[in-house]
């Protein structure tokens, strides 16, 4: 596994960066924060189109930039696959011609990507004699991964690739960006400020604010940190759970999950039994009781304790963090309700959340068990 | 009625041909670097090509007859080199074509290279291009337009040229004698229907070069943007 550290700075105007943090490379590592944080920046430097940043930059044993020994590797010869945010296909050129152009340029590293693999993966055969001209969103961003990807890249690096799409396409797009690190075997540093693509992509993530780093470490941890709660914003802020599909219940059409050793209800879906899925829960969607309630639709609910409470001055809500046992669980309660509830670290509480508050959208699937390969005919 | 000497004719399109190629290989760079750089002394350089759209042709014919003549370090230099003088040479008017066409090769290029911008450069090196490959593989093709109005232009614009002429060029047949000194001396010695002929050929290219450029421009696949 590669390992990339950097110490890099560089400043315009009103907005400064400085970022010094080593990460290793696997599957996709979200690059999170809001807007204007400096996450696409950190990209350029990292790719070299930065030329003012300062620092140092090393990629495993390679030194892409040094300024003490006078080092700066060019661009295009790091050998970093770029998919912009606005796309940049060339124009005058078919969206073959797009595909070759990057394809001629990289025959000679050693890679085991060809042209076939890439437009078979990303679906780009009958979009082969068109021009980029006259694509629509989604199949522009379908070419420029492909093209992106037949550079055959050490490292793919990929800025909110989904900005410029509406949620229909948004969805589609990630169906294949989702698939990319298993069928490529390259390393992703994926940049977003959406929650829910960092929560359905990425492994590790990388926070960023203010063009300084906030926090790092496994997407499940970090989601669970209330203090980053400003920076991820109130109304999608969240917890991602992993848990096993132990059964589909045909009659209800509810997939039943294990959560360790406790059970959650989700709609069904097409998800073969014995994988892992990953439920986003936002704290908005998830209510708190001191006891056990009794006659209520909602299906889910779960037991633990108070770990964190942090009240929002001067607003009618407090996030409060709750251990369940192998994960936490965040909740959007109002102050009044901490209140009435007594609520206190170290509380028992029951947790709850309706089954069908779980996004679909947003359910993403890791292990062995894809999409395409579930039988859920044979699993009640 | 006899044909005027058609001579003048030749010569002029040779000279504006040659100027347009040298200019599309000294511009096209200087161009890029004016659209590209951050470096302040860009606008001293863009004020110093774009000089020859507001100066008299005399002033420019002026210098260069100053500065190229047989007595000049440069036009003493050229004399032992060549035998021949710079000034009142084929040689002395591609050099004073070149310098004040040089606008007219610059600018449409510059306005091309900033409409594409920085992105499909970007775009380029990230694709393994190295910044000359990504020159001729991306920037050229998206600029044709660019070049074609500044190849048009630059080529009619020579071929228009009288006061530079005559300051260092003069009126040798064969050398220097261009379509606009003909007209001039067909004039001054009263040869109307002469004059007549070739300033019609010239009325009648230049309408055709430019109804070319629009209609080309128009054609043209805009690719930037």
């Amino acid at each position: 596994m590669t390992e990339i550290a950097f110490d890099v700075r560089i400043a315009f105007g009103e907005f400064d960066l400085q970022i010094d943090h080593r990460m290793p490379l696997e599957g996709v590592v979200g690059l999170f924060g809001p807007s204007g944080g400096g996450k696409s920046t950190l990209l350029r430097i990292l790719s070299g189109l930065e030329r003012n940043a300062h620092g140092q930059i090393r990629f495993g044993s390679e030194v892409w930039q040094d300024d003490t020994r006078g080092i700066f590797v060019p661009p295009h010869k790091r050998g970093v696959g770029y998919v912009f945010q606005d796309v940049r296909l060339f124009p005058h050129l078919t969206v073959s011609g797009n595909l070759r152009y990057a394809d001629k340029r990289s025959r000679r590293t050693d890679s085991a990507i060809d042209i076939e693999d890439v437009v078979a993966a990303l679906d780009l055969a009958p979009l082969m004699s068109r021009r980029p001209q006259s694509l629509s969103g989604g199949e522009r961003q379908r070419v420029a991964i492909g093209r992106t990807l037949l550079t055959r890249p050490r490292l793919l690096l990929m800025d909110e690739p989904l900005a410029a799409l509406d949620i229909k396409r948004k969805a589609e797009i990630l169906q294949y960006i989702e698939r990319l690190p298993q069928a490529f075997r390259i390393p992703i540093i994926y940049v977003t400020h959406s929650i829910d693509e960092v929560a359905r992509l990425a492994e590790h993530m990388l926070v960023l604010a203010d063009g300084r780093k906030v926090a790092y470490g496994p997407v499940t941890e970090v989601l669970e940190r209330l203090d980053l709660q400003p920076i991820a914003g109130r109304f999608e802020a969240g917890v991602v759970l992993i848990a096993r599909v132990t059964t589909h219940d045909l009659t209800y059409r509810l997939t039943h999950l294990d959560h360790h050793g406790k059970e959650i209800l989700m709609p069904m879906a097409d998800i073969a039994i014995g994988s892992d899925v990953r439920l986003r829960i936002r704290a908005r969607d998830v209510a708190l009781a001191t006891k056990l309630p009794e006659s209520i639709s909602i299906r889910n609910v779960l037991s633990g304790t108070v770990a964190e409470i942090a009240e929002e001055s001067n607003t009618a809500f407090a996030e409060t963090l709750v251990d369940i046992g192998g994960a936490k669980i965040r909740a959007r309660v109002t102050r009044s309700a901490i209140s009435a509830l007594a609520l206190t670290p170290g509380k028992s509480v029951f947790v709850l959340f309706k089954s069908i508050a779980f996004d679909r959208r947003a359910i993403g699937h890791r292990g062995a068990g894809l999409v395409d390969g579930a039988d859920t005919d044979a699993s009640v | 009625m006899t044909l005027p000497d058609l001579g003048p004719l030749w010569l002029t399109i040779r000279l504006a041909a040659l100027t347009m190629v040298i200019l599309l290989i000294i511009g096209t760079p200087v161009a890029w670097w004016l659209a590209t750089t951050r470096s302040r002394i860009r606008f001293a350089v863009e004020a110093i090509t774009a000089l020859p759209l507001v100066l008299p042709p005399t002033v420019l014919g002026f210098y260069l007859l100053v500065v190229l003549s047989p007595k000049s370090p440069i036009g003493s230099a050229w004399v032992d080199l060549t035998g021949q003088t710079i000034t009142f040479s084929f040689t002395g008017l591609v050099i004073a074509s070149v310098l004040y066409s040089t606008p007219f090769t610059v600018q449409p290029l510059q306005a091309a290279f900033e409409t594409i911008g920085r992105g499909p450069l970007e775009a380029a090196a990230t694709l393994r291009s190295s910044p000359i490959d990504a020159f001729f593989s991306v920037i050229a093709p998206m600029a044709a337009r660019g070049f074609l109005t500044a190849s048009v232009l630059t080529f009619a614009h020579t071929i228009g040229e009288f006061g530079v002429v005559l300051m260092v060029g003069g009126n040798i047949p064969g050398q220097t004698k261009v379509i606009s000194i003909a007209i001039y001396e067909h004039v001054e010695t009263l040869n109307y229907a002469n004059a007549h002929i070739l300033s019609a050929v010239l009325l009648i290219f230049s309408f055709l070069v430019l109804l070319f450029v629009y209609v080309m421009n128009r054609r043209f696949p805009v690719h930037a943007g």
